[in-house]
């Protein structure tokens, strides 16, 4: 083992590199820009909305920005950065040499920045940008959506195109590349969830794709796949939308699952519990994932019986979840506990997102869910789902992996701050959505009446918080990597996985003889 | 700046007091709030819960809503609360020392069984609520939802009776410069009248884009779609005015076609019917007068207001449309004028088909107000028999 040679120097390394390590950096930085990128967008509706009344910008730009805001979140910052993490954490993990498929594995990445410069192209193109929700419903994106819907189509293809490629390749390296002895009930859960996350994907990103292709071919080849006044169907595009959509949120969500399953053993000092129900629950919520889309349309209009299935489905959901929450608070039971800052990351992910589980028990209730459905009350559930679900098992997974990464321990007293920080800023934004929707505010609206203006200020100010919060985790980030206290190999205390075995940093190649395994 | 920041610190300061009676208020619904009526606005303010609403569909909702929520705050105070006794207790600094545990398939089993069975409790009183909204059957009396994009048409099946919906909300009021209403963003220049303790079916369907009909009091929510044609019912029990919004993104005035319902008793309701039957009336009548430019000018204005600012503009100075002021359309031949008001206009589907929202009288008013307004000065005028003539022409 050792560097047979370096990386290449310049930028020649970034644009060639077939480094597993190289392109997940690549996916991560990326990852954060778009992170930063919605946020900016995020903040503009914020700031429309701290006061009634329209103050900054005008409705068909607000709509722009909650469409832009949305797209760049899921498909820029969650999917980039768990495709990031899966590229430098799955071959250390299974004790292979880099991915299966290397050079597809750096086109997969440098597609994206081309689809991200076409989708962002479009705020400056007359008529504006997508402004029809991240959700794009027909005929609002199709008969009535601006010219730049094309490039937005097109943008969504090349992303499309992108995690196929980057899913394909997770598989061949979980399934052929795995150390002789690493058999598949040894894998680490983040190979698991990630093993199953990439059959997700597989299966619905070419769903997505033959749906935006029905747009392409209703804007400018006279078909009329979702129009009404040419036979066609707007419910139609729903089913086929959403036939997409909750895998894809289910794609958001379990790798943050195998992420907590790892950070809260390491803190707990004891073995994950229940780790092969922990296998097969996330099994259970993948299969469900494809039966119950149509929760999302439950005043569409479907007959009593649809109703009722996509209800009885939905809650069935709770039951897989609910085992993996049970499980990593039993890890946590009669432990030995520290709290350093990937450990507040998972703990704060396990409450929160619980949050966000039980209103989205709530929500599938259909009788109840006529009062919530497109309110603030959908929105602060699936923000407390992505935000602490997602995007702080992201953070987690960076406090966690990054020593290893780059072989510098971070600030804790930094990284706790910034914790603290994002946490504060995410419950102010997103606690007071679910009073505003229960009271009455509809989603995506860019003035509102009186009596839902004092909470509205509360989730802006809280909003403002947490996106400050995250430029100091850039600067916490830079500066780890840059210096501090050296790294150990093992990093934390007793850590479980190959992983830990390596050096710290992680050298440019690693297991290019496959490691033992007890 | 120091204002400021004394007005923040007594936000939060209030915003901490409620949040910490948070439980309190919503085991009682808002009540405590609302037990003196000094207090009644601040509880509508600070408003936290869903309405129990007007109606027993709204009633049971919100029960079930209720057990669903108080449900889940049990299943996360014993979760939470084991977590919490763990971490205070299982800490390496109080030197807990880990146990060696790592699974159990009788807990594990448990685990899966027991919620599975809250569930299903959860979902038997769920699927009788479900069963009677979904029970359409019987109404007394039936009116068709048409959503536009941005305003509600409603139409009495069987009375001859039917209008359209206008957010009220002005312009200014919007932008600011003058103080905002008590119902901002909650009012319309014409509401919905239905009679209470009569069983309503709404035909719900739109015109153009998706949109969807609420009105949180009557927890009545349906999309309206382009095609389809949804029903739903009410019944409610109280005379009021009852306010809800298009909940289904529609596009740039989304956030501005409020739904206003208004019950009142049966015979308050058909002295209403009687007089709009008598309006329709007058209303036919009128189609052969001829009114003064003054008269064209005057309803022309208030025709504008409620169908064409919010994309040309208060001052015709356009915005999403083009701009009116000394435009081609608006300064030049009348008769192509009329047409682009009558059929909109070919490949622009924003431009609405005013045809068949507008009657004639307010057609002719509208193209006299903009050939006229803001500088335009045509000076020539358009009587409803007009519009009649150019209809039948074409």
């Amino acid at each position: 083992m050792g560097d047979h040679h370096g990386p290449a120097k310049g930028f020649g390394r970034w644009l060639f590199t077939t480094n597993h390590k190289d392109i997940g950096t690549m996916y991560l930085w990326f990852s954060f820009a778009m992170f930063l990128l919605g946020g900016v967008f995020a903040l503009v509706i914020r700031a429309e909305l701290f006061q009634p009344g329209l103050q900054l910008v005008r409705p068909e730009f607000f709509n722009q920005m909650t469409t832009m805001h949305g797209l760049a979140m899921v498909f820029g910052a969650v999917m980039p950065a768990f495709l990031g993490l899966a590229n430098w954490l799955i071959p250390m993990m299974v004790g292979a040499p880099d991915m299966a498929l290397p050079r597809m594995n750096n086109w997969s990445f440098w597609i994206l920045p081309f689809a991200f410069a076409l989708l962002a192209s479009t705020l400056f193109m007359e008529g504006g940008g997508p402004n029809f929700g991240w959700t794009f419903y027909a005929p609002l994106s199709t008969t009535y959506a601006p010219p730049s819907v094309t490039y937005f189509i097109f943008a969504i293809h090349i992303m499309g195109a992108s995690s196929i490629m980057g899913s394909i390749n997770i598989i061949a390296t979980i399934l052929n590349m795995r150390a002789p002895g690493m058999t598949l009930m040894k894998m680490p859960l983040f190979v698991w969830t990630w093993l199953i996350t990439a059959y997700l994907l597989i299966a619905v990103m070419p769903v997505l794709a033959g749906c935006v292709t029905m747009m392409l071919m209703d804007i400018h080849f006279g078909t009329s796949f979702f129009s009404a006044a040419g036979g066609g169907d707007p419910i139609l595009f729903q089913h086929v939308f959403w036939f997409f959509g909750h895998p894809e949120v289910y794609i958001m969500i379990l790798p943050a699952f195998g992420i907590a399953s790892a950070i809260i053993p390491t803190f707990a000092r004891k073995p994950l519990f229940g780790y092969a129900s922990m296998v097969y629950a996330t099994a259970s919520i993948a299969f469900l994932s494809f039966i119950v889309w149509a929760h999302h349309m439950f005043t569409v209009g479907m007959p009593i019986a649809g109703e009722l299935f996509f209800m009885y489905a939905t809650m069935l959901i709770a039951v897989p979840t609910g085992v993996k929450v049970f499980n990593w608070v039993s890890t946590m039971f009669r432990g030995s506990m520290t709290f350093e800052t990937p450990m507040l990351f998972a703990i704060a992910f396990v409450i929160l997102f619980s949050i966000g589980g039980f209103s989205g028990l709530m929500l599938a209730i259909a009788p109840a869910d006529f009062q919530y459905h497109d309110t603030y009350f959908v929105v602060a559930h699936f923000h407390y789902v992505l935000v602490p679900g997602a995007i702080f098992s992201i953070m987690a997974a960076v406090y966690y992996w990054l020593p290893k990464w780059c072989g510098n321990m971070y600030d804790e007293r930094l990284g706790k701050a910034h914790f603290w920080l994002s946490f504060i800023g995410l419950n102010v934004t997103f606690f007071p959505m679910h009073f505003v929707g229960l009271a009455g505010m509809p989603r995506r609206i860019p003035d509102y009446a009186l009596q839902f203006a004092d909470f509205n200020q509360i989730a802006s100010m809280g909003a403002f918080l947490f996106g400050f919060s995250q430029v100091f985790f850039l600067f916490i980030v830079i500066k780890t990597i840059r210096g501090g206290a050296k790294a150990t190999d093992e990093v934390w205390e007793n850590p479980e996985g190959l992983e830990w075995t390596i050096p710290s940093p992680a050298p440019y190649h690693t297991f290019t003889t496959p490691p033992p395994i007890k | 700046m120091r204002l400021i920041t004394k007005q923040l610190a007594s936000k939060l300061l209030l915003v901490f007091s409620r949040l910490m009676m948070l439980p309190v208020l919503l085991m009682t619904g808002g009540q405590v709030l609302a037990a003196s009526d000094a207090a009644v606005d601040e509880a509508q303010r600070w408003g936290l819960n869903m309405t129990e609403g007007v109606t027993a569909v709204s009633r049971e909702i919100y029960d079930l809503h209720m057990l669903i929520f108080w449900i889940c705050v049990w299943i996360g105070v014993v979760v939470f609360g084991i977590m919490f006794y763990s971490m205070i207790m299982h800490r390496k600094s109080v030197g807990a020392v880990p146990a060696k545990f790592h699974e159990s398939t009788a807990v594990e089993l448990a685990w899966t069984i027991v919620p599975a069975i809250i569930l299903v409790l959860m979902a038997i009183p769920a699927t009788s609520s479900l069963i009677k909204i979904y029970d359409t059957t019987e109404a007394d009396i039936d009116i068709k939802i048409v959503g536009h994009q941005w305003k509600w048409q409603y139409e009495y099946l069987g009375q001859d009776v039917g209008f359209f919906s206008n957010l009220s909300t002005s312009q200014d009021e919007i932008y600011g410069l003058v103080p905002k209403g008590e119902h901002y963003l909650l009012e319309v220049d014409e509401p919905l009248v239905i009679p209470i303790n009569k069983k309503i079916r709404f035909l719900i369907t739109a015109n153009d884009v998706l949109h969807a009909w609420w009105v949180p009091a009557l927890a009545v929510k349906r999309d309206a779609i382009p095609g389809y044609i949804n029903d739903a019912w009410t019944i409610v029990e109280e005379p009021g005015t009852y306010r809800g919004q298009c909940a289904e993104l529609c596009g740039k005035e989304h956030g501005f076609m409020p739904i206003v319902v208004e019950a009142m008793e049966e015979q308050d309701y058909q002295n209403w019917l009687a007089g709009k039957k008598q309006e329709a009336e007058e209303l036919r009548a009128a189609m052969s007068q001829t009114f003064s430019m003054d008269e064209l000018y005057a309803r022309g204005e208030k025709v504008y207001q409620a169908n064409c600012v919010a994309c040309h503009g208060v001052n015709g100075e356009g915005g999403l449309g083009p701009s009116l002021v000394g435009s081609g359309i608006t300064t030049g031949p009348i008769d192509n004028h009329i047409n682009v008001m009558v059929n909109g206009v070919a490949g622009n589907v924003v431009m609405p088909v005013f045809g068949n929202q507008l009657n004639n009288i307010d057609l002719a008013s509208v193209i006299t107000f903009k050939r006229n307004a803001w500088g335009n000065n045509m000076g020539d005028q358009l009587q409803p028999v007009d519009i009649l003539t150019f209809k039948k022409n074409q």
